[in-house]
């Protein structure tokens, strides 16, 4: 192989190269340029990214810590901190989709124990083509096992998360996983190395030739050829794990550590020069002290491999001893790999002779790529829609059951039954609500989380769906009783070279960053993943937000479920509609109902949604109400029925009239259509006075009362609880022919 | 007892991940909470002993089959043949039953998955320490998470086991596939008790419940007598 050839087949561009030789002055040697090829990949250098993540506002009077370390960290009160971070495993659990997810999932976890926290909870946020197709059951079955596989045996409860299916992400699936971890602020621990002469300690298991490449695998389009990179994913060990989260948190609590570090994609390189660059300081690494897992491994592979569950540590010579002795109590490995140096470089040293040094500072400075963003056709294709010609459907209760049953908004109750979600005794509002609510103990304070996506959205409105994105989780934190503070994003889009890719990119971003602006929620973490394409097209643009909240009170929270027969409902918001608008744009009715995925939805008003979720927070907050629910896919009708089947207890919508009269729609856009803004609350009747006196300035409606054991909307439908459970709660993976009901089906 | 509290010691083996959680409950329930290290064959001085859930040594080769070695196991076994209470929870119900302490083996789910959920359970006998505080045939929402659940023995012993009223809580709506509806059983001495489902889960009414408490604190009543 020439150079040419080398560096290419390492991912790496011509002018890329060049910049190399330019910064070293020299011809890089062939393990030189694999940990540039790493580095500089996408997945850890955001090379196309980065110009455009600027825009994301970071402040807030809550930031602890913002982007740059391994999480996100904000304030909760009492002294305690939040930190949390959502990262991509797409491609390789597009490969394997078991141990792809299941160390998506030890990843991300490493991120967040990196930052002195212990990991309380997780969510994740996964998409896979429609389950008619085998290979997309496949992917689906493994990777909810992979999940629960992980955390369930690290003890770690996953408390949250969602899911959606389209053709789209056929090929090319998403797996999204997101952690919190729960600290004493004063506690905080930070990556950067300090101290020369202090020694760099390698904790966890051993280095074997999992993952070589791994990152730049993860920054490439998946191909036929991506099958035969099956090594390149790694094998997760969440036993290894754990005892590395117990060794860590008690190294921390003993002050044995100057600083700490997980190793993730580009394995030690990534994580020595970071640890360098930060602390502007260098690192040597004897790279044969790394204990291997397998013989004949080359200085290049036990440099960037991706073995899973290891921590890299800086440690003071002095406390070396009670370290390692620590790591043997709890069964993992401790060994001294390198040390603190004053030259500034990553070096790596073999048998006492350095074999490559580079500038850690430079290995960190990935060459960035800005392009022109340019507006692509297909926008005003799928824009063109004439939805006032949609017929209104003949038979409401076969079009509820239908939708219900829908995998895009069936009860993920198939999945998250799979997890473990109360491991750690916190967990007071469990999956299946708008958002998790977990309590601190000791303290009467809480905190809630939500994962949210909108990919179709965004693909029929890159901006507006942007913004619709953060506008959910806002929503979804404020229906449980949670004030905002900050959120996480991971970004998946197709690829930025291409004109498509980039504008959506660029576009989610203006929108999202716009939506953080109006509800005052900064982005403290983040993670991209671009080439989500394969030969049968891009994914949609899906940027996932995990949004995180306070309550000061845990107690004080609400969920959907309709809690008592009697109580009054009523439905806030219904924005007067500009004329050129339909709720049904867009909306889930149009695509399961019709087939179309087509038209512009309504725009998110960011102030009247603020306005409406604060409100919906505070009447939680005061007593005044205990049941929420914003409206999302399925619109009205699905998200009563949600509410029903929660609880156990019927409704009577008998107000349809005067709202259709109040609003001038017909029912079909009333009960189906898809408006942002809207909440469903529900309360005890004798206070209704003082709702109405909370609800003066807000547009709202009082539609009917809880009650009984049938779901009816006066004319339209009418079916039994037990109805709307049967299609509902049907099992996620006994699709297709589900002649396999319950839990008795077997994937 | 000396008049002091109740010393409760919980197991912790590599990959134990309910220990924290055990701990927690027994001072909800009153008690001193003792961690008891695996590698340490003492039990502090406990008065009774739960061994609680997780995934001991990752669950490799079968669950429970490598911590029932643990040094902390000896004193632990001439603990319970000396009558001392023991309950294991979940992983600690299949650690038990490695250890030949309780009788049977808890297979994997029929449905050969991981199963979180609430279950109703039925309280078979209140003769046992860890059930001194509940009724005969009184009714419990209980947690379960566990993907080895299916309780499984062979039909002599099953046999024995209903006659001697040593099933301990039955589901009413079997979820893992156990023979005879077992969610817990105790040994012929009645004071070491294995259950699937987790009480320590619900024994803070800040989570929506504390019924798991009735069982945990059957055993203090026991202790103090």
């Amino acid at each position: 192989m020439n150079v040419q050839e080398t560096y290419s087949a390492l991912g790496l561009s011509d002018s890329e190269y060049h910049r190399i030789l330019e910064l070293l002055g020299r011809a890089p040697n062939f393990l030189e340029l694999s940990l540039f090829s790493v580095m500089w990949s996408e997945h850890c250098g955001y090379k196309n990214s980065r110009p455009l993540l600027k825009r994301f506002p970071n402040d807030g009077p809550r930031v602890l810590q913002g982007p740059g370390e391994n999480a996100g960290v904000v304030e909760v009160g009492d002294g305690w901190a939040l930190a949390f971070k959502v990262e991509s495993h797409n491609h390789p659990s597009a490969v394997e989709p078991y141990e792809g997810a299941a160390t998506g999932v030890g990843g991300i976890i490493r991120d967040i124990l990196a930052m002195g926290a212990r990991p309380v909870a997780l969510l994740d946020s996964l998409r896979f083509g429609p389950l008619d197709e085998e290979r997309n059951r496949y992917l689906f079955r493994e990777v909810v096992r992979g999940i629960g596989g992980y955390g369930n045996a690290v003890g770690v409860p996953t408390v949250g998360g969602e899911v959606e299916f389209s053709r789209a992400y056929s090929g090319n699936l998403l797996v999204n996983a997101m952690c919190v971890g729960l600290i004493r602020t004063e506690d905080l621990v930070r990556s950067r190395a300090t101290g020369e002469g202090n020694l760099v300690v390698l904790l966890g298991s051993k280095t074997g030739r999992d993952g070589i490449h791994g990152a730049t695998f993860a920054s490439d389009e998946l191909t036929e050829e991506s099958e035969s990179k099956r090594s390149n994913v790694q094998v997760g060990d969440p036993f290894a794990e754990k005892m590395l989260i117990e060794c860590c948190l008690k190294l921390l609590e003993e002050d044995l550590l100057v600083s700490l570090q997980d190793l993730g994609a580009a394995g030690i390189t990534s994580s020595a020069s970071e640890m360098a660059a930060g602390g502007g300081v260098g690192i040597d690494i004897e790279v044969d002290r790394i204990p291997r897992r397998e013989s004949g491994m080359e200085p290049f592979e036990a440099m960037i491999s991706e073995s899973q569950e290891r921590m890299l540590t800086v440690v003071a010579p002095e406390d070396a001893e009670e370290v390692l002795a620590l790591a043997g109590r709890y069964g993992i490995g401790g060994t001294v790999v390198g040390r603190v140096a004053d030259h500034g470089d990553l070096r790596v040293i073999e048998g006492g002779e350095v074999v490559g040094s580079v500038p850690a500072e430079h290995l960190a400075d990935a060459p960035t790529y800005e392009r022109e963003v340019v507006r692509p056709a297909y926008l005003d294709e799928i824009a063109k829609l004439d939805l006032e010609t949609l017929p209104e459907p003949d038979d409401y209760n076969e079009v509820l059951l239908k939708m219900l049953a829908h995998p895009n908004l069936r009860s993920r109750r198939s999945i998250y039954g799979q997890y473990d979600h109360e491991v750690g005794t916190n967990t007071v509002v469990r999956p299946g609500a708008d958002a998790a609510v977990m309590r601190i103990k000791g303290t009467k304070r809480g905190f809630a989380m939500t994962t949210d996506g909108r990919g179709r959205h965004c693909y029929l409105d890159p901006r507006g769906g942007g913004a619709a994105t953060v506008a959910e989780a806002y929503r979804n934190l404020s229906c449980v009783g949670a004030e905002p503070v900050a959120l996480t994003n991971c970004l998946n889009f197709g690829n930025p070279e291409k004109r498509e890719g980039y504008y959506q990119l660029a576009e989610c971003i203006e929108g999202m960053s716009e939506a953080c602006e109006a509800f005052g929620v900064p982005v403290v973490s983040g993670n991209v993943s671009l080439y989500n394409e394969t030969a049968r097209g891009s994914i949609y643009p899906t940027p996932v937000v995990g949004m995180v909240g306070v309550l000061e009170d845990a107690s004080r929270h609400a969920t959907p479920a309709f809690k008592r027969e009697g109580d009054k409902v009523v439905v806030l918001g219904g924005k007067m509609r500009p004329t050129d608008e339909s709720p049904l744009a867009g909306s889930d009715y149009l695509e399961i109902m019709h087939g179309k995925v087509a038209g512009v939805p309504p725009k998110t008003g960011l102030t009247a949604e603020k306005r409406a979720s604060d409100l919906v927070r505070d009447m939680i907050r005061s007593g005044l109400i205990d049941t929420a629910h914003d409206l999302s896919g399925g619109g009205n009708l699905v998200a009563l029925a949600e509410m029903a089947m929660a609880g156990g207890i019927g409704f009577e919508y008998d107000e349809l009239e005067v709202e259709r009269t109040n609003k001038s729609g017909r029912a079909l856009e009333i009960l189906l259509g898809e408006d942002g803004a809207d909440f469903l609350i529900a309360f005890r009747e004798e206070r209704w006075d003082e709702v109405q006196s909370a609800l003066s300035g807000f547009a709202y409606d009082d539609i009917g009362y809880t009650g009984g054991e049938r779901f009816r909307v006066e004319g339209l439908v009418d079916l039994s609880l037990d109805e709307l459970r049967d299609a509902h709660e049907r099992d996620l993976f006994g699709i297709p022919g589900e002649a396999v009901g319950g839990s008795e089906a077997v994937g | 007892m000396g008049g002091g509290l109740v010393r409760i010691g919980v197991t912790v083996f590599p990959g134990s991940n309910c220990d924290r959680d055990a701990l927690h409950a027994v001072e909800l329930m009153g008690a001193e909470p003792v961690e008891l290290w695996h590698a340490d064959a003492d039990l502090k001085g406990s008065d009774a002993v739960i061994v609680p859930g997780g995934f001991s040594y990752g669950d490799y080769l079968r669950p429970g089959a490598i911590a029932r070695f643990a040094r902390v196991m000896g004193p632990l076994e001439d603990f319970a043949r000396d009558g001392g209470p023991v309950l294991g929870v979940c992983n600690g119900f299949q650690v038990l039953c490695e250890a030949h302490l309780l009788p049977g083996a808890l297979l994997q789910n029929t449905h050969m998955r991981f199963a979180c959920d609430r279950v109703r359970v039925r309280v078979e006998t209140k003769e046992t320490p860890w059930t001194s505080g509940c009724e005969n045939g009184e009714e419990l929402t209980l947690p379960i998470a566990h993907n080895e659940g299916n309780y499984f023995a062979d039909p002599e012993t099953l046999a024995r086991l209903e006659d001697e009223g040593r099933v301990v809580l039955r589901y009413l709506e079997n979820p893992n596939g156990s023979a005879n509806d077992i969610a817990g059983v105790c040994n012929e001495g009645r004071n070491v008790v294995g259950v699937m489902p987790h009480p320590e889960r619900v024994s803070d009414p800040a989570l929506g419940s504390d019924e798991g408490l009735k069982i945990l604190r059957s055993v203090l009543a026991e202790a103090t007598v």
